[in-house]
């Protein structure tokens, strides 16, 4: 591992029952960096984005974060490794019962001794952070989606990690809401000096905020590069992603039977 | 082979129900093993009380006058036929402490709060609530479902005995206000008939019993339930239809224990 390196994916293979999802996977997080993990549906881009985040052991290889294999750690060491990571859920996964502060605080009371004063006005500082911070005493319920997502943002840098994930960020959101959500996460990532690790199939916004770029395709890397050599990219696949194309090398029909016989038409 | 494929299905349906058994006594030992901060931190229990016990109130309280003035109604007419009129005050106060208290207002805990809780937790899930707590290392077992089991417990008794207490005085209402039941004897046989150890604790332990059941089998649908909206309405049926045969099963086998021969 590079001193560089925060996350080494390292022939990463991985099934559920016998299938397998993954196929010999290699990645490298460099520290400070946006890093994104592009693939259409189904490609494993979750599973991959799981195993990181130890909820899966890989049935091959081994991903190591900050120079600690996370399969090999038990569910303390787990658990303490987690305190250092900060996940972002696809529609966010506030927690309903609480209010934006106490959801926002919830990692503070959990696992510091922090005395509620100062647990106030960090809330405040990290939902100041996002640009919300006159939500604090809403409800999840009453926040629209793109401000649910700012402020689930706010909660996962809650405790400054050193490490952030993030499933879909830009799913669901408006044109506004995603480009804000967007440019924050770049800008949490530098001021907070963290890495993050970006699972999205929302190629024009990435482009726009990440450094580098991994393309999976069932279940192995097919292209990886920075924005630039993305975009000028001459690999079949990435060109048809970036592009939407409908014809290309990911197919637009699931494999079926034969036509004729599923119409019942003799040949 | 439609005898090779039945036998599957049944091998298949009998391995899944072993293996939803083993997943359920090991989840009950898991909340027992991480209640520690439940009660190191009380005021998580003291909020999921307010929730499925003062939540609960009203319909407990409102039922359990019903029951208590149809007993008054009901025990009354057959108590006339003896010349007993005078010992309503037993019957009704030994039924709702013994019997109907625990039994009632535990079947209505279930419909009430022991849904609540399984469609709270069962979405909890579905809206990745519960793999977000994991993910931020907070054990959703000690946070999310062994506060809610331990406010189930406690509440479960309190509520039996709110419910009686309201049954009482619904006898009371119907039997001395309405039909004119001598009120001192009324008390009087009431104080003398029941027995605190033997009538009013095995209530309690009833009760406690049942709310352990209620609350266990309810949080264990929730944390089961498959992350759809088909799933989690499923699971908060199995919760209520489950929840009220344990109830009724064990309140034979209880009383089995308690009152043989008595």
């Amino acid at each position: 591992m590079s001193s560089q390196s925060l996350v080494e994916i390292r022939d990463v293979n991985f099934a559920y029952d016998n299938r397998p999802v993954l196929k010999g996977i290699n990645m490298s997080f460099n520290k400070g960096k946006v890093i994104a993990i592009m693939g259409g549906s189904g490609c494993g881009k979750t599973t991959l984005f799981r195993l990181i985040g130890g909820a899966l052991k890989p049935t091959k290889g081994e991903i190591t974060i900050d120079g600690q294999v996370m399969h090999e750690l038990d569910q303390q060491g787990l658990y303490e490794m987690r305190r250092k990571m900060g996940v972002l859920f696809q529609f966010g996964a506030l927690f309903t019962d609480m209010s934006v502060f106490d959801n926002v605080a919830f990692q503070m009371r959990e696992h510091t001794d922090l005395p509620e004063e100062v647990i106030h006005d960090l809330v405040m500082m990290k939902l100041h952070a996002v640009g919300l911070r006159g939500t604090h005493n809403l409800m999840p319920a009453e926040l629209s989606g793109g401000m649910a997502r700012r402020v689930a943002l706010a909660r996962t840098v809650a405790l400054d990690p050193m490490l952030i994930l993030y499933d879909e960020p830009f799913a669901g959101l408006d044109p506004i809401s995603l480009s804000v959500v967007g440019q924050l996460l770049r800008k949490l990532n530098d001021a907070l000096g963290a890495t993050s690790v970006v699972v999205t199939h929302d190629v024009q916004e990435s482009l726009k905020i990440v450094d580098y770029i991994y393309f999976v395709s069932d279940g192995v890397i097919v292209a990886e590069g920075t924005p630039d050599e993305i975009r000028a990219s001459g690999k079949s696949f990435v060109h048809q992603f970036v592009h939407g194309e409908m014809d290309g090398p990911v197919p637009f029909h699931f494999p079926g039977g034969d036509y004729r016989q599923d119409l019942g038409v003799s040949a | 082979m439609p005898i090779a494929k039945s036998l599957r299905t049944i091998g298949h349906r009998v391995i899944n129900a072993v293996w939803r058994i083993g997943f359920a006594a090991r989840f009950f030992v898991m909340t027992l093993f991480y209640s520690g901060t439940s009660f190191r931190r009380f005021r998580l229990i003291v909020k999921e009380m307010f929730s499925s016990g003062v939540m609960s109130l009203i319909i407990i309280l409102v039922a359990g006058m019903f029951v208590g003035m149809v007993l008054g109604l009901q025990g009354y007419e057959t108590l006339k036929r003896y010349g007993s009129e005078s010992a309503l005050g037993s019957l009704v106060a030994l039924s709702l402490v013994r019997e109907l208290g625990p039994v009632l207002a535990a079947l209505l805990f279930a419909s009430r709060a022991g849904s609540a809780m399984t469609a709270e937790i069962g979405l909890m899930k579905a809206t990745e609530q519960i793999a977000a707590m994991e993910m931020m290392a907070v054990n959703p077992v000690a946070r999310v479902v062994a506060p809610r089991f331990w406010a189930g417990v406690i509440s479960m008794p309190l509520l039996a005995a709110m419910f009686s207490a309201m049954g009482v005085f619904g006898g009371y209402v119907v039997g001395v206000v309405v039909i004119g039941v001598d009120e001192g004897s009324f008390w009087s046989q009431m104080q003398s008939s029941v027995d605190f150890q033997h009538d009013v604790l095995n209530g309690v332990i009833k009760s406690l019993v049942f709310g352990l059941a209620v609350t266990a089998i309810a949080l264990f649908e929730g944390y089961d339930a498959p992350p759809t909206a088909e799933g989690v309405s499923g699971a908060t049926t199995r919760t209520v239809v489950e929840s009220s045969l344990a109830i009724l099963m064990l309140d034979f086998i209880l009383t089995a224990f308690m009152f043989q021969g008595a």
